[in-house]
C-alpha cells in the first residue's frame, strides 16, 4: 500500500512498462507497471507512452522586459512547457539589461504568476552592466535575486584581463560564468560560416578560428583559476578537439551545442535563407559530425536550445541585416527524438544532456526517478508526427530553419513538481 | 522558342543555350546601335524601372540606353532623394516598386541576395545589376561578349585571368561561372587578403603573385579595388598595391602576345591598371561599353517579351 496522490500507470521507461507514483510533488517510487492496490491515488493512464524526465534549457532568450513584440515570460513558458521543458535559463540581453536586482525579481515575479507550476525560471545574471564588456555587473546582489549563472552572452568581452576578474568574482558570488565564445573582431556576428558557401553567396562570414581561440583562451583561463567555465552553443570540431584536451587534463570547463548544430550545415543559408542565420553561424559537415561525437563522449555536457525568438519581420530582410537566431522551445525535444531515431544520439546521451548534466552544472532541481526526487516528467508520444507551422508554435518567435518539416512526436504531458501543467 | 526565365539573378540560372541566345540577340542588336537612328519600336508601351539603391552612373546609363534604343520607358530611382528612403525595409521597397507595376526592374543593391529578395516577392521580371558581392549576370555577360567578338566565338583553349580584389566582387563571382561553362581556362590572381575562402571550391587555378597569375594569358581582366580597403586592413596602402598588383606593359609581357585587357570601370588609374594600357589598342575596356548596350537590350528584348 503506498501514500501515492496519483499514479501514472503503463508508461514506457527504458523498454519497460512501468508505473510512476507521486505524492506532494516528489517521485514515490517507479515500479514494474502491475495491478498493486493503491486506494488513495488518482490513476492517469499514459497509455504506452515513453516516460522522460522534463528537460531543462540552460540557454534561452525570453526578450522581456523591452523586446516583447519577439516573446515575453509568458509566451516562452508557455513554449517551454509545450517543448517538455520543466527549468529554463534565460540570457541577460533584454532591454534593461539583467545587471540588476529589479529586474530579475521582475522576471521571477512574472514568471510566477503567469506559471504558478513552472516551467521553473532562473534568469542568468549579466556578466558585466549593461552587456558593455567593461565593468562587472554587481554579480552578488544579482546572485541573491536569483540568478543562477553569469553571462555576456551575444557580446563576448573583449578584454582578457576584465575575463579573467568576473570569473573570479563570479564564482565568489556562487554564479558560473557561461561565455560566449567569438573574437569580437573576426566578423561578429556575420550569421555564416567561413568557407565554401560564404565564398559562393558573396557574404562576409565567420571563420571557425574566431570561435576556437575564445575557447582556448577560457580553457587556459579556466585551468590557472581553477574556476569553472561554461562554454556556450559549441559548433566546430575545433572548439570540440580544443575542449577534448581540456577534459583530459581536467580543467573545469563544460560546455553545450544545440540541435541545430547537430542537424544543420552551412547548406541551410543557401538561397540567403535568414531562418537559418544564427550565432555562431552553422558550419560544415566535418563540424557537424565533430560536435556530434563530442556529446555522445561526454565532451559536451549539456543540449540548449539557444532559442532565439524575432518577429517574422525582423527576419524577413537581406542576409546580412536579419537578426540571428532560431525559435527552439518548441521543437527541441522532437528535434532530439529525430536524432535518436536516426541513431545519431542514444536516448540515454539525449537525457543526460538535456536533464541531468544541466542539474549537474547549475545546480537545478532533475528527475531521475528516484524517490524524492522532484515529480518532474514527461509523457512524450512517439507515434504522433505532426507538421511544423506557425499555429503550431507556441512560442511568438516563428523563426525556425525547420518549418514546414514533420517532427517524429509531441508531448502529451508535462508534470513539473508533480502537477500536470501540459 | 519562348524565352520562359521571369528572373536573371545569377549566370548560373542560365543554360548554356540560353547564353547562346542572349550572344545571337545581341549581335543583332550590335548592328542597330550603328545605324544613324539608333531605335526600334520593339519594346514599346513597356516600362522598366532602373532601381539603384547602390550609385552606378556606368551600369545604369547602360540600361537606360538600352531600354531607350528598343522604344521601353524607363523610371529611374535613385534611393536617396526618393519616397525609398533610409531605413525602409526591403521588402517595402519591393512592394512600393510592385505598385508601380513595371515590365521589369533592374536592381543594383550593396546587399547580397537582394535581386533575389526582391524577385521572390514581385510578378514582374527582375534582373540583377550588381547585388552585394554576389553576382552581376550582366557584367559577365558583357564581358564574355566582347571575348567572343575578339576571339571569334572561340573560349576553348583560352586562358583568363581576373586580377585584383576577387573576394569582394560580384564580377569575379559572375565571370568565373561564365567562363568556365563557356570552356575557357580561368585564373584568379590577387593578394590572400582579397581572396575568398575555399577557393579549392572554385573551378579555377589561384595565383598569389602576379608573374605566375599572368603567364601565357589570352586575357586578362582587372577588377576595381575599392580605395577603402586599406581602411579595412586588407592592404597596407594603395601605392605598394599599384607596384605588386596593378597591371602595367610590362607586367603584361608575361601573358600572350596580343592579350586582351579588360576592366569593368570606373577605372582607378595608376592603382588596378597602368593609365597607358587602359588606352592600348589591346585593351576591350570601350568594346565592353558598346557591348553592354547590346547586350542589356538582349536582355530587355528577351526578358519583355517572354510567354510564361
Ligand atoms: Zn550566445
Amino acid at each position: 500500500m503506498s501514500n501515492a496522490e496519483f499514479i501514472v500507470k503503463g508508461a514506457r521507461w527504458r523498454g519497460e512498462s512501468v508505473d510512476v507514483l507521486v505524492a506532494q510533488g516528489r517521485i514515490l517510487e517507479l515500479r514494474p507497471s502491475g495491478n498493486y492496490m493503491d486506494p488513495g491515488a488518482q490513476k492517469i493512464p499514459a497509455g504506452g507512452a515513453l516516460l522522460l524526465p522534463a528537460l531543462t534549457d540552460c540557454h534561452v532568450h525570453l526578450r522581456e522586459p523591452g523586446f516583447e513584440y519577439k516573446e515575453d515570460i509568458v509566451s516562452g513558458l508557455g513554449a517551454a512547457a509545450q517543448g517538455g521543458f520543466a527549468n529554463i535559463m534565460c540570457m541577460a540581453n533584454t532591454r534593461p539589461v539583467n545587471d540588476e536586482a529589479a529586474v530579475t525579481e521582475m522576471m521571477l515575479e512574472k514568471a510566477r504568476r503567469a506559471w504558478k507550476n513552472g516551467p521553473r525560471l532562473f534568469p542568468v545574471a549579466a556578466l558585466t552592466r549593461g552587456l558593455a564588456g567593461a565593468e562587472l555587473a554587481e554579480l552578488a546582489e544579482l546572485r541573491r535575486a536569483g540568478c543562477v549563472a553569469a553571462s555576456n552572452d551575444g557580446l563576448p568581452v573583449r578584454n582578457s584581463e576584465l575575463f579573467r576578474r568576473a570569473v573570479e568574482y563570479a564564482a565568489d558570488a556562487g554564479l558560473i560564468v557561461i561565455d560566449h565564445c567569438e573574437d569580437p573582431d573576426m566578423a561578429p556576428g556575420a550569421g555564416v560560416n567561413e568557407g565554401e558557401v560564404s565564398s559562393r553567396l558573396g557574404l562576409k562570414g565567420q571563420p571557425v578560428a574566431a570561435e576556437a581561440m575564445q575557447v582556448a583562451r577560457d580553457i587556459l583561463l579556466a585551468e590557472y583559476l581553477g574556476l569553472p567555465i561554461h562554454i556556450a552553443h559549441v559548433s566546430c570540431r575545433q572548439a570540440v578537439e580544443l575542449l577534448a584536451w581540456a577534459k583530459g587534463r581536467g580543467v573545469p570547463v563544460t560546455a553545450e551545442t544545440c540541435p541545430h548544430y547537430l542537424l544543420l550545415t552551412d547548406e541551410a543559408v543557401e538561397n540567403y535563407s535568414t531562418a537559418a542565420k544564427v550565432s555562431p553561424p552553422l558550419r560544415t559537415l566535418d563540424d557537424v559530425l565533430a560536435v556530434r561525437q563530442a556529446l555522445r563522449e561526454g565532451v559536451i555536457d549539456i543540449l540548449v536550445t539557444d532559442h532565439a525568438p524575432h518577429a517574422a519581420h525582423e527576419k524577413e530582410v537581406p542576409f546580412a541585416e536579419a537578426p540571428n537566431g532560431i525559435s527552439g522551445l518548441d521543437t527541441a525535444l522532437a528535434l532530439t527524438m529525430r536524432m535518436v531515431d536516426e541513431g545519431i544520439l542514444d536516448l540515454d546521451t539525449a537525457l543526460r544532456a538535456w536533464c541531468w548534466r544541466p542539474a549537474e552544472i547549475f545546480g537545478l532541481p532533475a528527475c531521475t526517478f528516484k524517490r524524492d526526487d522532484p515529480a518532474d516528467f514527461v509523457l512524450y508520444d512517439p507515434g504522433a508526427p505532426w507538421e511544423l507551422t506557425p499555429e503550431r508554435m507556441r512560442s511568438k518567435g516563428k523563426n525556425t530553419p525547420f518549418m514546414g518539416q514533420t517532427l517524429p512526436g509531441r508531448v502529451n504531458a508535462l508534470f513539473v513538481g508533480g502537477v500536470r501543467i501540459v | 522558342m519562348h524565352w520562359t526565365h521571369k528572373d536573371l539573378l545569377d549566370v548560373c540560372d542560365l543554360s548554356t543555350g540560353d547564353v547562346e541566345r542572349i550572344f545571337e540577340t545581341a549581335d543583332s542588336f550590335m548592328e542597330i546601335n550603328r545605324r544613324q537612328v539608333k531605335k526600334v519600336p520593339t519594346l514599346k508601351g513597356k516600362s522598366v524601372v532602373l532601381f539603384f539603391a547602390e550609385p552606378s552612373t556606368r551600369t545604369k546609363t547602360s540600361f537606360d540606353v538600352a531600354a531607350k534604343r528598343l522604344s521601353a520607358d524607363t523610371f529611374s530611382l535613385a534611393k536617396s532623394g526618393s519616397s525609398l528612403s533610409k531605413g525602409e525595409s526591403l521588402k517595402d521597397t519591393a512592394w512600393t516598386l510592385q505598385a508601380m507595376n513595371p515590365d521589369a526592374i533592374v536592381l543594383r543593391d550593396s546587399r547580397s541576395g537582394a535581386a533575389r529578395f526582391i524577385a521572390e516577392r514581385l510578378d514582374c521580371s527582375v534582373l540583377n545589376a550588381g547585388d552585394g558581392w554576389h553576382a552581376h549576370p550582366t557584367q559577365a555577360l558583357l564581358d564574355a561578349f566582347t571575348l567572343r567578338r575578339a576571339w571569334g566565338g572561340e573560349f576553348a583553349g583560352r586562358t583568363v585571368t581576373i586580377l585584383g580584389d576577387i573576394a569582394h566582387s560580384r564580377v569575379a563571382r559572375s565571370n568565373v561561372n561564365l567562363l568556365t561553362r563557356l570552356g575557357a581556362t580561368v585564373r584568379v590572381c590577387g593578394p590572400r587578403t582579397l581572396l575568398p575562402p575555399r577557393l579549392d571550391t572554385w573551378p579555377v587555378t589561384v595565383c598569389h603573385d602576379l608573374g605566375s597569375g599572368l603567364d601565357g594569358a589570352d586575357a586578362v581582366m582587372c577588377l576595381r579595388l575599392q580605395l577603402e580597403r586599406q581602411q579595412d586592413g586588407l592592404l597596407p596602402s594603395l601605392r605598394e598595391y599599384a607596384q605588386t598588383w596593378g597591371l602595367s606593359r610590362r607586367a603584361l609581357r608575361k601573358a600572350k602576345a596580343g592579350a586582351k585587357v579588360l576592366h569593368p570601370g570606373p577605372i582607378n588609374r595608376g592603382v588596378e591598371i597602368a593609365s597607358d594600357l587602359a588606352d592600348d589598342p589591346d585593351s576591350l575596356i570601350l568594346d565592353q561599353v558598346a557591348s553592354g548596350v547590346a547586350v542589356r537590350m538582349a536582355l530587355l528584348f528577351l526578358f519583355l517579351t517572354r510567354k510564361d
